[in-house]
Parts: structure tokens; C-alpha cells; sequence
């Protein structure tokens, strides 16, 4: 029974950024117009959850990529960035036969990895600090991109782009599906493992972990590496849905500096060692239900970006409430 | 009990007596600025023409007014995201005002520095008193601003073009020969410097920037300086905006955007360190040069974009190799 | 007595870390069933020896062996592996994960290459009982309990890991009475096992329960080793500092009478650490504040110097209520406060910055006209209190880190006095302090009495107490038990009440646990 209070305790964030999402997508579908027309059955329900999925996936796999590395008590700038490069590499390989577009699929994550594992490398070995590593990989990674695709362009082979942008049976949207297996296959079994639990101890006090014998290096690059892998794997789908790959700054930029809200969002802190990449997807969505909310509620587009500014506002200084129970000021310095 | 790591200079031990007084990190970048120059001589003779590099230095004035904010919110061992639209921001508030007549035109450049003053009392409050990480403040400062901004212009880039002050501010020149956005460069970081130097405020900075737990219990009032220097980040970013708009004779939308990745690079290419409490202005001065003088090279070079940005990147990480890592606790 | 071959060996290890020769061709010798005091002053070696021997630093010199062949750790890790675990005072807990995660942080038992949890909680559980700790829940988080606790979840992961050697550094610091007894029977019976136990402590009756024998360490190097309870305290005090001790401590003034108190606390209380604290310091008074560990000594001095919220009670200041809201309101003139605070590396100096940086700090707005800096003014003051304190450096523009422990101390003390405060704080302020530097400090303190300051220090040392206090108040449980005043301050009083015996008579040993 008492058991019960310390797994809450810990996975508070994570709940806390599913309940608001739950609160917001509730509104958001009872509010849709297509419900308005056709009512609550499966086939509109699933029409809406297909299109909410597709647009929430990208920032929920590279928010997902940004926990594994905040949970290090690192940040990455460059996760954006990684995402575009496979985006646009993804749209010149994942073409052709069966064959060619597994290997293909395989070169992109692979690609991915790599660039998750050289900031890893330079973080760790070249011991630079994260911010400023990631900042001048980004500029790398973009520039990569675009040399890859300086006009958007390229394509990618429709029977699998099809199959992962629609439906499984006809009810659930197969991109779900998708970051689902991914949850299980590679954040649980990381999160559960050893190396997993020796990246939040680096995240939580690098030298008490060094102290205590916690592998550092291995955790803090296997975290590196699986965050770029991540991205890559969100990088996938966007060729997936848009057909092309584009080297776009601002659109690199944004889902970086929106990965960092989203992550914020879902409970993981940014001081490192706390936190699911889970709540990480959780904060995603709600970050980009707060979009289709305007849409519902027919407010004009042009105030979009400000009410997301200021929700995002509004969030992150909900965590300030804490600070009434603080009774001791020197805690308000870490 | 083994110390905290803190970034140690160990290029430091390897330099001879007399230049182990400079900071390494300043003259190493210094030095890579010599190299550049002689690099980009090789490919155009213009390269070291006086008018040619009083021209880099116009162009570096803007982001060097921008850095000099972020310098000191680094300082703190903070950090300012917002960047991008609070530059836009004075920008198009101060084209804005400057509309409205006369009076318009006196108070234009003012109104959109109080603009840029108001979003960093924004970020200020919540990183000082509501102890939000300052990644995600103004994070959130800058969505916020770019909405007001988006509402404001309807979408479409403003049809205010810049004011005539503006305009003069960005490309006059009331020394001949010397263009008045170096003037004010040079004016907002001999400000900078006497802050930082010379007086109680800037003291306090490097204190909080190396401990605010000491600096609070020496009876510093931690908070109000967090505060007003994020206030300042603001005003500056703001006054770097209103430079640009004067450039291009308008404010454009995302013309804040390419300034917040390399004023960062900037003040930590300077020897700044990004932990904060450690750092000089005329770091920060070599690094926007740098900055300046790599990206015109690379244009002069003709190279394409893809090829300058990795460009970019390597000598980025190249540099902090050399003098940004961090001590190994041994 | 047996003769029991040396499990372990150090010979000749030196370490330095820039200028400062930590360890200089230093020799220990470790035998099973056997446990080894070693004491010696901070900086003397100890600390680095320690790390050493646990794979946390390595050393520029010397072969360690281990049962006769020579080995070298590279991490924590490998030396673990060997089997010598060595438990700190605080460092190497995992604040964010939970007891468990933390008791069995490497190596834990896995299934399919995760961690297996309920393997893992079950042994937690039982190291926490080996350790004496079961009442700890092995799920909750690290960072949420207080340090005894954390003290004592450091010391079941020790035993967790089957250790041969095993090292305690300071392990018992804050621990309560009853843990330290608890913490004992188990290293005894460790011992009876076969364990090889090193116990660093600068607490003579630690040491003289626990150990078998003794290895004192002064500048880097072994100066002695003895059988436990063949020298006196005062010989091994000596064999410290290496020259002739005697416990002088400057004459106290005679009581000042009908003096109006300068500070006066009524009712104090804060949370439930704080109740109902009553006194009154007049100038020219050093009052102490006894009692074990932890039981509001350090939250009355924060909340005297404004860091706590929430407090209810009166504090008078000149017979005048005051509301005292920051430690820049409390250092201001109107009250002409200062606080020396626990831990002077990250709440008394920033480290980094250099002397002169650091001691103009609190006095910025005395050295200042408006926000601009007086560097003239500055540079005479800091002379001047430099000259007063005798400050050894090697001038004001290094970093302050490259001090002695004494002397940044002196830094601390010397950046208030600046400000010249009627009323002094100090929070434990020799703590970790060479003995000469110590002595200096006490000559200080009579002296500022003298001059009319009010001095409130809290110490866990008794002879500091009993030699520099006119009065000293001894707390337990956050409320003020017991008031002793001139004569009556004497070791067994002190530790009577702190322990909360009543009356003078307790018949006591020297007791353990403070």
C-alpha cells in the first residue's frame, strides 16, 4: 500500500504530463468539427487520431531523443539538426525494392546513431560541455543536409511510407503503433538496464557515480548514440509523410528549441536525472495539441504562436508554486 | 575532497612566461583572427583593405552588441534563449513607434529598446524569483514574443520601414570613414567593461556566476541582479535589433534567428566559460570578430552554404578543444 | 595476540597536486581482524591515502600490494573488485535514485540484461539490516533523507559489497548516538569475521573504542604507529602537529554585568527544528551552542542571519524587534550582523576568484562610492585585515583556492570583519582547521569580545567550548536544555545534557556520537 506513494512519487512528472495531455486531446475531440458532423464512432475517432498522431510523432520521437541526453544532465542543440540531415538523406536512399529500402531504412538509423555518438564522443572524451559541442555539431549536421539536399526534393518509397502513415487495422494509427515499439524496444529495456540506470546517476551527480564504480563513459555515450538514433528515427517518418527531404534551418531550429519545451513538459528536469522519455512523449503531444485547439476552437491562426507561447509560459512556471513551501532560501540555490 | 571541475586552462602551462598573464583563450583567438586575415588575403587582395575591414567591423558591431547581453547573462552561468525574437522585437517596435511623427521618430529607438528591457525583466523575474531553468524561460520569452510579433505584423513582414536615426545609427557616420555602428559597439562595450571591472554590480555577476550560495550569504541581493541583467540582455538584443533594422532599412521576420547560436559561440569562443564566473569583454570582442571574419571568408571563398556551416561547426569544436575542456578529476 | 600476515601494503606512495605535496613517501601496513585508527590533521594525508587505496586518485609514486602481489586501481571500480570498499562521508550517493538502486549501484543482479528489482530490494533489505539500518525503506529517494540516514544506506552499500578491506573516512559524523553504537557492534563483529577495518576519525574516543592500533600521519608521511592505548592523548596530538601542544586558550574577561544585551532572541521557533529558543548575548560575550549534531544549531544561526522563512518569535536587536528577511538586511548597519558559514568551500568563498576578490565581497557598498568601486579604499582595507588575521599568502590576485584549509578560513572570517559586525555568527568554524590556525582563531574571537562584538558559535569540539564560552547554551531536539554558565561548562556537563540526562551526575563515559 505504501509502496505505492514512492513509485508515484517518482514517476510524478510522467503523470502529470499525461493527465494534461489526456485533458487537453479530450477537449480538443469533443470539440472537433468532424465529430459535430459524423458523431463518435470508430471511423472518425480513428480519421482524428491518424491525423493528430502523424502531426504529434516527429516531435515526440525527437523529444524522446532530447530526454536521453537531458536525462544526462546534458542538453542537445542539435537534435534538430540531426533530424533534418536524416530527413534528407532518408530521401535519397529509402527508395527502390524491398531490398534496397531496408538497407536503406538501416543506413538512415545508422547515420543517425552515428551523429548521437559523435557528440557523445566529444562530450565525453574531448570534454566540452554539451550546450557548446551540440551547438557546433548542429551547424555540422546541417550543413551536411544541405549539401545533401539543397533544394527539397528526393522521394521515398511509397508502399512503406503508405503503411506507416496509415492505419493498422483500419483503427489505430500505424505511426502510434510505431513509437509504441519503439518505447518498448529500446527506452524500457535501456531505462531498465544498467547503462540506462547508470545515465541517470551521471545525471544526478556525475562524481558520486564515479565514486560508486556506475560505468560513466559507457552510459553517457549508449545515451548519446540512442538519442541520435532516435532522432533519426523521427527524421524517417517526416520523409515519410512530406515525400521529400529539405534542408530547412528554421524548421531544424524549431523542433530543437521545441524538444527542449517538450521534454520540460513531460517532467524530465533539466538538471539531469530525473524523468522518462515516455513523459517526454507525453509533453510533445500536449505541446502540439495546443495547435489543434486553436484550430477547433476556430481561433484565427495569426494568434496561434502567441498561445502557445504563453501555455508554454504558464507551464513551466507552474513548477514555481513549489517554491511557497520553501522554507529554507539557501534551497532555492542548488 | 575533490574540488568542483571547473573549466582550467591547460593550455596554459604549455605558453611561455609572458603570455601565461593573458588568457589563452583571448589569444589563441586573437590569433586564429590573424589567421583568418591571412587566409582570406590569399583569396582576394581586398581582403586587408582599410575600407574592407571597417566594413567587417560594421557588420560585427551587431552581433557584438548582441553578445555583449549574452556575455553577461553567461557570466551568471545562465543562458538566453530569446534572443531571436526579442531582436526582431526592437525592431519592429522601434519602426513602429518612429512612425508616428515627429515625436515618433525621437522616441522610435528608445520604445523598442524598453521593449527588449520589458521581455528580459520577463526572463529576469522568472529565472531570479521563480527559479525556472533559464533554457526554458526564455525559451518561453521567445515564443511569446514571436506571437506578439506574428499578431502584431499580421503575418506579413511589417510594412514600417526603419527611421532615419535608425538608419544613420547603422550606417552613418559621424567620424568619417568609422561607421557609427562600430561607435556604438565600442560605446556599449566600454560599458560593459566598466560594469564588469570596476564596479560593485559587476563584481557581484562573477560572484554569482562562480557561487550564488556564497554571493547570497555575503548579503548579496543575488535576485535583483539576476534580474537586471537579464533586463539588460534584453535591451541590448533590442538595440542589436534596432541596428538591423537600420541596416536593411526595415525589420524583417526571422531576422533574429541567425544571431543566437553564434552570439553564444562568440562569448564562449572568448575564453567566457559557458559555467559562468569566469570570463573578459575583450574575449568576447575576439570571438564576434572571429565569428565575423569566418563567415565573411567563406562567402569571399564563394563557398556554398552547406560547406560554410560545417565549416563553422568544426572550428567551433577545434577551438574549444583547445582551450574549453575541462579538468580532468584524477 | 596473533601474528597475522599484512593483507595489504603500502609502501612509499607520494601524490601532489600542483603545489601541494599531499603525500610524501607514505607506508601503511593493513592486517585482517584488526581495526586501524588513523588520525592526523586535515591536509596531513589521510584523505588522500584513503583515495588512493580506493581507486579514486592515483598516485605519482609507490607499490601498493595486495596478498604479496602488486596491484594499481584505475577507477573505484577495479579497486572494489579487489574488495576494498571504502565508505565516504557523503559523496558517492545517487541522490535522485532510491536506497535500493543506490545499494546496489554496480553489479546489481540483472535478468535478461535488466535489472532484476525484486533480486535487488531483498538485497538492499538485507544489507540495510547487516548495517543496523532496517528502518530505512528501500524505495525512497536518497535525496529525500536526512544525512544520518544517508550516512548509514552509505554504509549497508559498503557491506552490500562483500568487502576484505574496509575504509571508513569520517563515516560517523552525523550520525545520531544510538546509529554510532549500532554502527560499531557491527564494525566489531566485522572485525571478529576477519575484515581488515581502517578508521579515520579525528575523534580521540572513536578511536579508542574501535581501534587496535593507531597510525598517525603529519605532512604527507607515517609518522607513527602504535598499539592502541599505549600513548597518551596529549602525546598523539603532539605526534599531529609535531611540536609541543598545550591546551591554552586566551583568559576569559570577567562576566560584564548590567551590560543591555545587543542581541535577544524570544521564543524562536521554525518548523519543527526550532522550538522555543529564548536567549540573550551582550557585547563583549562569547556564547556557545552545545549539543550533538543536528539538533538546530546550524537553523538557529540561518535563522538569526535571515536565510529561514517562516519563523515565529521575536528577535530584538538593541531591545528593538526587528524582522530579519536576508542576509543583506542582517549584515546591513542598522543590525551589524555576520555569519561564518558551515562550509566555507561552497558558502563561505567562491573559489575560483582570487584573495582580494573574495574579501571585498561583503563589504562592496564600504569600498564603493554609488556602484563604482574604490580600489585604493579597498586595497588599504584588505591590507589592514590581512595584517590582522596574518593571512599567509601569496598575494591578493591568486585564487583563493590555492589557500591552505586555515587560511581560506581566515578569508571567511576576514571578509566580515570588513564590515565590522557588533554581532559575529559562526557555524562550526575550525572545523577541518590545522590546530595552529585554530589557536589563532580563538586569540581572534577574545579579541573581537573585547573590542564589544557579541560572538554566537556553535562547535562540536568540547575544548573549544569549554575553553573560549562564557556561557554555553546546549540544545537537543531544537529547544535549548540546558544553560551552562563560567565554571559549571565542563566536558561531562556538556556531554550530560546533550544527550539529555538530566542532572550533572550521570556517571557517564565519556559518551560516543558527539
Amino acid at each position: 500500500m505504501k509502496e505505492w506513494r514512492f513509485w508515484f512519487a517518482e514517476q510524478r512528472g510522467t503523470l502529470l504530463a499525461i493527465g494534461i495531455f489526456v485533458v487537453m486531446f479530450t477537449i480538443y475531440l469533443t470539440n472537433h468539427p468532424a465529430i459535430a458532423n459524423s458523431g463518435y464512432n470508430v471511423a472518425t475517432l480513428s480519421n482524428i487520431a491518424q491525423t493528430a498522431a502523424n502531426k504529434g510523432v516527429l516531435l515526440a520521437f525527437v523529444a524522446m531523443a532530447q530526454s536521453l541526453v537531458v536525462i544526462t544532465a546534458g542538453i542537445d542543440l542539435s537534435v534538430g539538426m540531426t533530424f533534418t540531415l536524416t530527413n534528407c538523406l532518408a530521401s535519397w536512399i529509402v527508395v527502390g525494392s524491398p531490398l534496397q529500402t531496408a538497407g536503406g531504412v538501416l543506413g538512415v538509423l545508422a547515420v543517425g546513431a552515428l551523429c548521437g555518438a559523435i557528440n557523445g564522443a566529444i562530450v565525453i572524451f574531448g570534454r566540452l560541455q554539451p550546450i557548446v559541442t551540440t551547438i557546433a555539431t548542429g551547424a555540422i549536421y546541417f550543413g551536411i543536409a544541405l549539401a545533401l539536399r539543397p533544394f527539397p526534393g528526393g522521394s521515398v518509397n511509397g508502399d512503406l511510407a503508405d503503411l506507416l502513415t496509415g492505419k493498422i487495422f483500419d483503427v489505430f494509427p500505424a505511426s502510434l503503433v510505431v513509437l509504441a515499439g519503439v518505447v518498448v524496444v529500446v527506452w524500457i529495456p535501456f531505462s531498465r538496464s544498467v547503462t540506462g540506470r547508470g545515465a541517470y546517476a551521471v545525471g544526478s551527480s556525475d562524481l558520486a557515480a564515479y565514486m560508486s564504480g556506475v560505468p560513466v563513459r559507457r552510459a553517457k555515450f549508449v545515451a548519446y548514440t540512442l538519442s541520435g538514433l532516435l532522432a533519426s528515427i523521427g527524421g524517417l517518418f517526416l520523409t515519410f509523410f512530406t515525400y521529400t527531404g529539405e534542408a530547412a534551418l528554421a524548421s531544424g531550429n524549431t523542433y530543437t528549441l521545441f524538444s527542449i519545451a517538450a521534454v520540460v513538459l513531460g517532467g524530465v528536469s533539466l538538471f539531469g536525472g530525473k524523468g522518462s522519455a515516455i513523459g517526454a512523449i507525453f509533453g510533445a503531444l500536449a505541446f502540439r495539441t495546443i495547435g489543434d485547439l486553436l484550430f477547433v476552437f476556430n481561433f484565427d491562426p495569426l494568434w496561434q504562436p502567441l498561445f502557445q507561447g504563453v501555455v508554454l509560459m504558464i507551464a513551466v512556471s507552474l513548477g514555481a508554486f513549489g517554491l511557497f513551501r520553501v522554507r529554507n532560501r539557501l534551497e532555492w540555490f542548488g | 575532497m575533490t574540488e568542483a571541475a571547473r573549466p582550467v586552462r591547460e593550455a596554459a602551462s604549455r605558453m611561455p612566461a609572458f603570455l601565461r598573464r593573458v588568457d589563452p583563450a583571448v589569444a589563441t583567438a586573437f590569433g586564429c583572427i590573424i589567421l583568418l586575415l591571412l587566409v582570406g588575403s590569399l583569396y582576394s587582395r581586398n581582403f586587408l583593405s582599410p575600407e574592407y575591414l571597417l566594413q567587417q567591423l560594421k557588420v560585427a558591431s551587431f552581433l557584438g552588441v548582441i553578445a555583449t547581453g549574452m556575455m553577461l547573462v553567461i557570466l551568471l552561468g545562465q543562458i538566453d534563449l530569446s534572443v531571436p525574437w526579442v531582436v526582431t522585437t526592437g525592431a519592429m517596435m522601434a519602426s513602429f513607434a518612429s512612425s508616428f511623427g515627429p515625436w515618433g521618430v525621437i522616441l522610435g529607438i528608445p520604445f523598442g529598446i524598453l521593449c527588449g528591457v520589458l521581455l528580459g525583466l520577463l526572463n529576469g523575474v522568472g529565472v531570479a524569483y521563480l527559479r525556472i531553468p533559464s533554457m526554458i524561460i526564455t525559451l518561453a520569452t521567445n515564443a511569446v514574443a514571436q506571437g506578439i510579433m506574428v499578431v502584431y505584423s499580421g503575418g506579413f513582414s511589417p510594412k514600417d520601414t526603419a527611421s532615419p536615426p535608425m538608419r544613420y545609427l547603422a550606417t552613418g557616420f559621424i567620424i568619417p570613414a568609422l561607421p557609427n555602428a562600430v561607435i556604438v559597439w565600442a560605446i556599449v562595450g566600454g560599458i560593459a567593461v566598466f560594469l564588469l571591472t570596476r564596479t560593485t554590480f559587476g563584481r557581484a555577476v562573477y560572484g554569482i556566476g562562480n557561487r550564488e550560495r556564497a554571493a547570497y550569504l555575503s548579503g548579496i541581493n543575488t535576485r535583483r541582479i539576476v534580474m537586471l541583467t537579464f533586463a539588460m540582455s534584453g535591451g541590448l538584443a533590442a538595440v542589436g535589433g534596432v541596428l538591423l533594422a537600420g541596416y536593411a532599412s526595415k525589420a524583417a521576420q526571422s531576422m533574429g534567428d541567425a544571431y543566437l547560436l553564434p552570439s553564444i559561440a562568440a562569448v564562449v569562443l572568448g575564453g567566457t566559460s559557458i559555467l559562468g564566473g569566469r570570463g573578459s569583454y575583450l574575449g568576447t570582442v575576439a570571438g564576434v570578430i572571429l565569428i565575423t571574419l569566418l563567415q565573411s571568408i567563406l562567402s569571399v571563398m564563394q563557398m556554398p552554404e552547406s560547406g560554410r556551416q560545417i565549416v563553422y561547426g568544426v572550428v567551433i569544436v577545434g577551438m574549444m578543444l583547445l582551450y574549453g575542456r575541462e579538468r580532468l578529476v584524477r | 595476540m596473533d601474528e597475522a600476515d599484512p593483507l595489504f601494503r603500502m609502501e612509499g606512495v607520494s601524490k601532489r597536486y600542483g603545489g601541494v605535496r599531499a603525500l610524501d613517501g607514505a607506508n601503511l601496513t593493513v592486517v585482517p581482524g584488526r581495526i586501524h585508527g588513523i588520525l592526523g590533521e586535515n591536509g596531513a594525508g589521510k584523505s588522500t591515502l584513503i583515495k588512493i587505496m580506493a581507486g579514486v586518485v592515483a598516485p605519482d609514486t609507490g607499490r601498493m600490494t595486495l596478498n604479496g602481489s602488486e596491484v594499481f586501481f584505475a577507477s573505484p571500480a577495479a579497486a572494489n573488485q579487489a574488495g576494498i570498499v571504502c565508505i565516504f562521508q557523503e559523496l558517492s550517493l545517487i541522490p535522485e535514485l532510491s536506497v535500493a538502486d543506490n545499494i546496489c549501484i554496480s553489479d546489481p543482479p540483472t535478468r535478461y540484461g535488466m535489472i532484476d528489482r525484486r533480486a535487488q530490494r531483498r538485497m538492499a533489505e538485507e544489507a540495510l539490516g547487516r548495517a543496523g539500518a532496517d528502518d530505512i525503506h528501500p524505495l525512497a529517494l536518497v535525496k529525500d533523507l536526512p544525512l544520518s540516514r544517508r550516512q548509514m544506506v552509505e554504509i549497508a552499500k559498503a557491506l552490500a559489497r562483500q568487502p576484505r578491506i574496509l575504509i571508513l573516512d569520517e563515516a560517523t559524523s552525523a550520525l545520531t548516538a544510538s546509529d554510532v553504537t549500532r554502527v560499531f557492534t557491527v564494525l566489531k563483529r566485522l572485525r571478529a569475521e576477519g575484515l581488515a577495518l581502517l578508521y579515520i576519525s579525528h575523534r580521540m574516543h572513536e578511536i579508542a573504542e574501535l581501534a587496535d592500533e593507531c597510525t598517525v600521519f603529519r605532512n604527507g608521511k607515517n609518522v607513527a604507529t602504535y598499539q592502541a592505548g599505549t600513548k597518551t592523548d596529549n602525546e598523539v596530538v603532539e605526534m599531529m602537529i609535531g611540536r609541543e601542544y598545550s591546551h591554552i586558550f586566551p583568559p576569559k574577561l570577567a562576566a560584564v554585568d548590567g551590560g543591555k544585551p545587543v542581541l535577544e532572541v524570544r521564543k524562536l521557533s521554525w518548523m519543527d527544528r526550532l522550538r522555543d529558543i529564548s536567549l540573550a548575548v551582550r557585547p563583549g560575550e562569547v556564547i556557545g551552542l552545545g549539543g550533538l549534531d543536528g539538533q538546530g544549531q546550524r537553523e538557529l544561526l540561518l535563522a538569526l542571519f535571515g536565510v529561514l522563512r517562516g519563523c515565529s518569535g521575536e528577535i530584538l536587536i538593541d531591545g528593538k524587534a526587528v524582522s530579519i528577511a536576508s542576509p543583506s538586511f542582517a549584515k546591513s548597519d542598522k543590525i551589524g550582523m555576520a555569519l561564518i558559514p558551515e562550509d566555507r568551500r561552497t558558502e563561505g568563498l567562491m573559489l575560483p576568484m582570487t584573495v582580494r576578490e573574495n574579501l571585498s565581497f561583503a563589504a562592496l557598498d564600504r569600498v564603493s562610492h554609488g556602484l563604482v568601486i574604490d580600489t585604493a579604499a579597498e586595497s588599504k582595507l584588505i591590507d589592514e585585515v590581512i595584517q590582522l588575521l596574518g593571512i599567509r599568502t601569496a598575494g591578493t590576485g591568486i585564487p583563493v583556492g590555492a589557500l591552505s584549509g586555515g587560511n581560506q578560513q581566515k578569508v571567511v572570517i576576514a571578509k566580515w570583519l570588513m564590515n565590522q559586525p557588533r554581532i559575529i555568527l559562526l557555524n562550526d568554524p575550525t572545523r577541518g582547521i590545522d590546530v595552529g590556525t585554530k589557536q589563532e582563531i580563538y586569540q581572534l574571537l577574545r579579541k573581537l569580545a573585547a573590542a564589544g562584538a557579541a560572538i554566537l558559535f556553535y562547535s562540536t569540539d568540547y575544548d573549544e567550548l569549554i575553553g573560549c564560552c562564557d556561557r554555553v547554551l546546549v540544545l537537543y531536539d531544537g529547544a535549548v536544555k540546558r544553560e551552562l554558565v563560567g565554571a559549571e561548562i565542563t566536558e561531562r556537563a556538556l556531554i550530560a545534557s546533550a544527550l539529555n540526562i538530566q542532572g550533572a551526575e550521570a556517571g557517564l563515559q565519556p559518551a560516543i556520537g558527539a
